[in-house]
């Protein structure tokens, strides 16, 4: 199996040390108590927190790559979504809208959404655009943490739907999840973090 | 024409009206009269100390001495500059951050004035030099600090929003960006509000003295819009380099949010 994520030795003075493998179009999906050190992990990973380690993309270091170039391919993706300016569609690219109606459209999102006050939002709602906006470009790498946490069940099924979707295309999934159920049906891989390690569950 | 020199006997004349104030407080229950009474005797020690010191330095007339006194006003003032902000860095950077926005924005604006406008023989002559440090200090202080506490505040606010950006593959340059303008636009509020209400809200200090001491009125004005430009001046220069400075201390080579370099108590 070639690898599209290789993580090797990652560490911060929190967490790990990681070894993680993860091919192309698959998905590893990581359970685990709260605090336990699964978003560290994906932090790390997309180099939001300071850390030490290797991790590769198609045989690319980490390290060869400005961190905004690194994290365009390797998107995070937090369990609460930040957001910027006023309007929903304010933080999408101008030319991109009908794709981000699309998705929405697929994600159980009204269309008339796109151009409310991100304050009217409910959190669900929020989640799955900040799904869209991390979709979009198309990144060869996603880290998804707790990404249908405050979704419904039928949500649930419409988000796991289009990463199936992005995996059939060649996308990789590093997914962080408290639903166990969630975690069979979409990990190729599964692990369980505890105390700041990865184990095999 | 010479000023009007004030006695002794005048001031304590003046003097009876703290004494009203407090009468006040304590008739009306204020429990100030304590305070009263020592704001007053350290606005008395203090600016007599001053005085004295004034008058001696100016009678040495050694320009290493008045860039030392200049200098400790400048630490003063970088001190109030960092502890004002509710969040603040680890260590001395608030310090180090103050220090830097308030001297750079004061040397600048108290030099141009010096050199160009006021003119004293030689520039560096204590009379103009250290009153002049004075007032901008005091100006430039405040937009640092209304600035440093705008810009640490709101990043910790805006922290999901800023990560989000970052994650998206935005450069910290760009998703800092509405933070540091709003910081800016923070620390020049106060000059422009200033600018506006004088002469009609408000006569500023340094002509009301002026007139006091025997200036005609339009010479004395001349001096305050002189004074009021280099204020904005140096408002904007210490809003811009407090803001920048914070900006890069709280990112590293890899574009991070560095949080963690901001103390955990609030």
């Amino acid at each position: 199996m070639e690898a599209a994520l290789l993580v090797k030795k990652l560490r911060s003075q929190f967490a790990g040390p990681f070894e993680l493998n993860l091919g192309m179009g698959m998905c590893a999906a990581i359970t685990g108590s709260s605090g336990s050190g699964k978003s560290l992990f994906l932090r790390m990973i997309a180099d939001l927190d300071p850390n030490e380690g290797e991790v590769w993309l198609n045989e690319r270091e980490r390290a060869s790559m400005s961190a905004p170039a690194w994290r365009k391919q390797v998107t995070y993706v937090s369990a609460e979504s930040g957001w910027w300016t006023d309007k929903v569609i304010e933080h999408f690219a101008v030319n991109r809208r009908s794709e981000v109606a699309a998705l929405a459209a697929r994600l159980g999102l009204r269309v008339d959404l796109l151009d409310a006050p991100i304050a009217q939002l409910s959190t669900g709602e929020k989640q799955r655009f900040s799904l869209i906006r991390a979709v979009l470009p198309d990144p060869p790498v996603l880290l998804l943490d707790e990404p249908t946490g405050p979704l419904d069940e039928e949500s649930v099924v419409r988000v796991e739907a289009l990463l199936r979707e992005r995996m059939a295309t060649g996308a990789s999934i590093l997914l962080v999840t408290h639903d166990p159920n969630q975690a069979e049906r979409l990990g190729n891989q599964r692990y369980r973090m505890a105390a700041g390690h990865l184990e095999m569950p | 024409m010479n000023p009007i020199l004030l006695t002794p006997l005048d001031i304590s004349i003046a003097a009876s009206l703290i004494i009203l104030d407090a009468a006040l407080s304590i008739w009306l229950k204020l429990r100030l009269h304590r305070q009263i009474a020592i704001a007053a005797t350290r606005m008395v020690v203090q600016l007599v100390a001053i005085g004295y010191v004034l008058r001696f330095i100016f009678s040495l007339n050694n320009p290493a001495v008045t860039l030392l006194l200049v200098v400790v006003m400048m630490l003063v003032a970088a001190r109030e500059v960092a502890a004002r902000p509710e969040r603040r860095f680890r260590g001395h950077t608030n310090l180090v951050i103050g220090f830097v926005s308030v001297g750079f924005a004061t040397f600048v604006t108290a030099i141009l004035a010096l050199t160009t406008a006021i003119r004293p023989q030689p520039w560096f002559d204590p009379h103009y030099a250290i009153p002049l440090a004075g007032i901008i200090l005091g100006n430039v202080l405040n937009s640092a600090s209304l600035s440093l506490d705008s810009f640490l505040g709101s990043v910790h606010r805006e922290r999901q929003a800023i990560e989000a950006r970052l994650s998206l593959g935005e450069a910290y340059r760009q998703a800092i960006a509405p933070l540091v303008r709003e910081a800016i636009r923070r620390g020049l509020l106060p000059i422009i509000n200033q600018m506006s209400a004088a002469g009609i809200v408000t006569l500023p200090g340094i002509m009301t003295g002026q007139i006091l001491a025997g200036l005609d009125p339009l010479e004395a004005v001349k001096y305050q819009i002189l004074l009021m430009f280099l204020l904005s001046g140096g408002s904007g220069l210490s809003a811009l380099v407090v803001s920048y400075l914070a900006a890069w201390r709280l990112t590293d080579q890899r574009q991070r949010l560095r949080l963690d370099r901001l103390s955990s108590r609030s």
